[in-house]
């Protein structure tokens, strides 16, 4: 899968959940509606740079904390399709999956990129651009491809609730 | 090569006959758990998966908790939803005033049994492993795959073993194991692993005290803080459950990410700075830092035990005039129980507000906000910039004893300073 986009770097170390997308909106539960509080704790003029196929660009263990899905729900609703980083949470890093959001670890290519360099990641070779710059990032895990291709757990469950209840996949 | 106790478990739900770290295994839920703001979300995706009904409903609890009692319309609408899908799915539903803090509420209800995988909509789900289950923390979207299939997909964690020795000082607690521990790992530290606690001093911790360390593992990143199930938990679980569980530990030939060591002897009262875990120093070493609030409680120090700890320092003291003190029991029970015991009639006496079980302001939620340029000491697990309210105020993280001590002093304080009567 090929992706690509322009960069909006989120700088910092350990940036968390709670800045991401602060705990007093977790009672907001469309994504549309979540977009205006992500990265409300963090830098809200992060939002102006969205627009269009993004590709965010982050530092160590980026989204650390909590389970919350607003952080990856209001990325994707606001055009965002890969993160591309140093290193990632565990459970941010599973909630960006299972939602279809590519997660990409090559710190060369995170270290490199500048708010508005065109990216492009194949995710099935992990070979990075940067405006033009090539780098090789972690492979990613078959299993997480596959996912990735089908678009996340939801399309991937759809087929095996269809295949246990004797419908044929759609 | 043996297996570490985690890879144990994962063995143990998956079919395959050998697991090794990174690989990724489909591994069979035993229970599945949610709050309200995960349940109803996971109950949307579930829908969107096409699917009518729960893997089985003996094995799914949902526990109103983060915004209950309801904080505004939005939240009320959304304990509305957890409760009535909850209802129609024929889930078991922990409704505000019936159980407390989701982790608070399966330990003690007898929900949780070792090796057991139980894996929630709330990322510390990871504090079941200190009864010697792999507990972990998911966001709602994998909940929703869990209540349909009983399966999550999971990467078989490398496991850290910490070995514990010597035993606690006076104001030292669990909580402390845990900060001396993201002290020498840092927030990331545990990614994709487990943090196992062994030792004589992990063993001579209190059921409620390891439920503390094992609370703050995802702190460091960690999939689970596990405790190997012992005598204490044996004692613990008697008469909470008739589940059947068999005690597993780390084979000696088993291989580790890395060993750490706690020495319980030379461990003082520690405090995390903010604005993140890792950044742990000596409450000595900060003294004298005003303090606006005090929060007692959330699913890592809302116990009896940590009640108890806090009426020590407090009885026979009032809260500081500069500051506010919030009692939050993590649990019905534990309410009832600090309520016969005359420990709430304390708080109330020194000057703190009593509330109902919630997980409130430790997330910034409702009951107890901070404002900009307000410093809190609170017994939670976070202290993000933000967390607890304003994104220009500052909290700490220490345990009860720490607490209570700072709410009598009005500033950060050792709590022996309280207690031998030198003013603040």
């Amino acid at each position: 899968m090929i992706i690509g986009g322009k960069a909006v770097v989120v700088p910092g170390r350990n940036v968390d959940t709670d800045v991401l997308y602060p705990g007093s909106y977790l009672n907001v539960d469309d994504a549309e509606l979540m977009k205006p509080y992500l990265f409300e704790g963090l830098d809200p003029s992060l939002r102006e740079q969205l627009a269009g196929d993004t590709v965010l660009v982050t530092g160590e263990n980026f989204g650390t904390g909590s389970s919350r899905e607003h952080v990856p729900l209001a990325m994707r609703a606001w055009g965002v399709r890969c993160v591309l980083g140093y290193s990632f949470a565990r459970i941010f890093h599973r909630n960006c999956i299972n939602l279809g959001l590519a997660v990409v670890s090559c710190p060369d290519a995170a270290a490199a990129a500048k708010s508005g360099s065109a990216i492009e990641i194949d995710t099935d070779s992990g070979v990075v651009m940067v405006d033009g710059r090539e780098f090789a990032a972690a492979p990613i895990p078959q299993f997480m491809l596959e996912m990735l291709a089908k678009g996340g757990l939801i399309p991937w469950a759809r087929a095996r609730v269809a295949v246990s209840h004797g419908h044929t996949q759609s | 090569m043996g297996y570490t106790l985690s890879e144990k478990i994962m063995l143990a739900h998956c079919g395959e006959d050998h697991v090794v770290p990174g690989q990724i295994v489909m591994i069979r839920c035993d229970l599945v758990m949610a709050n309200d703001i995960t349940g109803p979300v996971a109950f949307g995706q579930m829908e969107k998966m096409g699917a009518e009904r729960v893997f089985d409903t003996s094995k799914v609890v949902m526990v109103a908790d983060h915004f209950a009692p309801a904080k505004d319309e939005r939240s009320a609408i959304l304990q509305q939803r957890l409760k009535q899908r909850s209802l129609e799915l024929g889930v078991t539903f922990y409704d505000q005033g019936r159980g407390g803090i989701e982790h608070a509420v399966l330990v003690e209800d007898g929900w949780v049994v070792p090796g057991m995988v139980l894996v929630g909509g709330d990322s510390h789900t990871c504090t079941h492993g200190a009864l010697g289950a792999f507990g972990t923390g998911v966001g709602s979207t994998d909940v929703a795959y869990c209540l349909v299939f009983g399966e999550l997909w999971q990467a078989v964690p490398g496991t850290i073993q910490v070995h514990v020795s010597g035993e606690k000082g006076r104001f030292v607690t669990g909580k402390d194991v845990i900060l001396a521990v993201l002290a020498q790992i840092g927030a990331g530290g545990g990614t994709n692993k487990t943090l196992e606690f062994v030792g004589p001093g992990a063993e001579a911790l209190s059921i409620d005290e390891r439920l503390a360390v094992a609370n703050l593992a995802v702190e460091a990143g960690a999939e689970t803080g596990i405790f190997p199930a012992d005598a204490k938990t044996a004692e613990y679980l008697e008469g909470r459950t008739d589940r059947p569980w068999t005690a597993e530990r780390s084979d000696p030939d088993a291989s580790f990410d890395r060993h750490l060591q706690v020495d319980l002897d030379s461990l003082e009262p520690l405090i995390a700075l903010p604005h993140n875990p890792e950044n742990v120093a000596r409450v000595s070493d900060v003294t004298g830092t005003p303090v606006h609030q005090v929060y007692l409680g959330n699913c890592a120090n809302g116990t009896l035990t940590d009640l108890r700890q806090a009426a020590e320092v407090l009885r026979g003291h009032f809260v500081h005039p500069r500051t506010r003190m919030i009692v939050v029991p993590a649990s019905q029970k534990v309410y009832r129980r600090a309520l016969a015991e005359g420990l709430l009639d304390l708080f109330v006496e020194a000057g703190a507000s009593v509330s109902t079980p919630t997980c409130g302001a430790c997330f910034g939620g409702h009951m107890g906000v901070l404002a900009p340029g307000e410093n809190a000491v609170a017994t939670t697990n976070r202290n993000f910039r933000g967390r607890m309210g304003s994104s220009e105020a500052s909290v700490y993280l220490a345990n009860a004893y720490v607490a209570a001590a700072a709410a009598v002093a009005g500033e950060i304080v050792e709590p022996a300073a309280v207690l031998a009567g030198v003013p603040a």
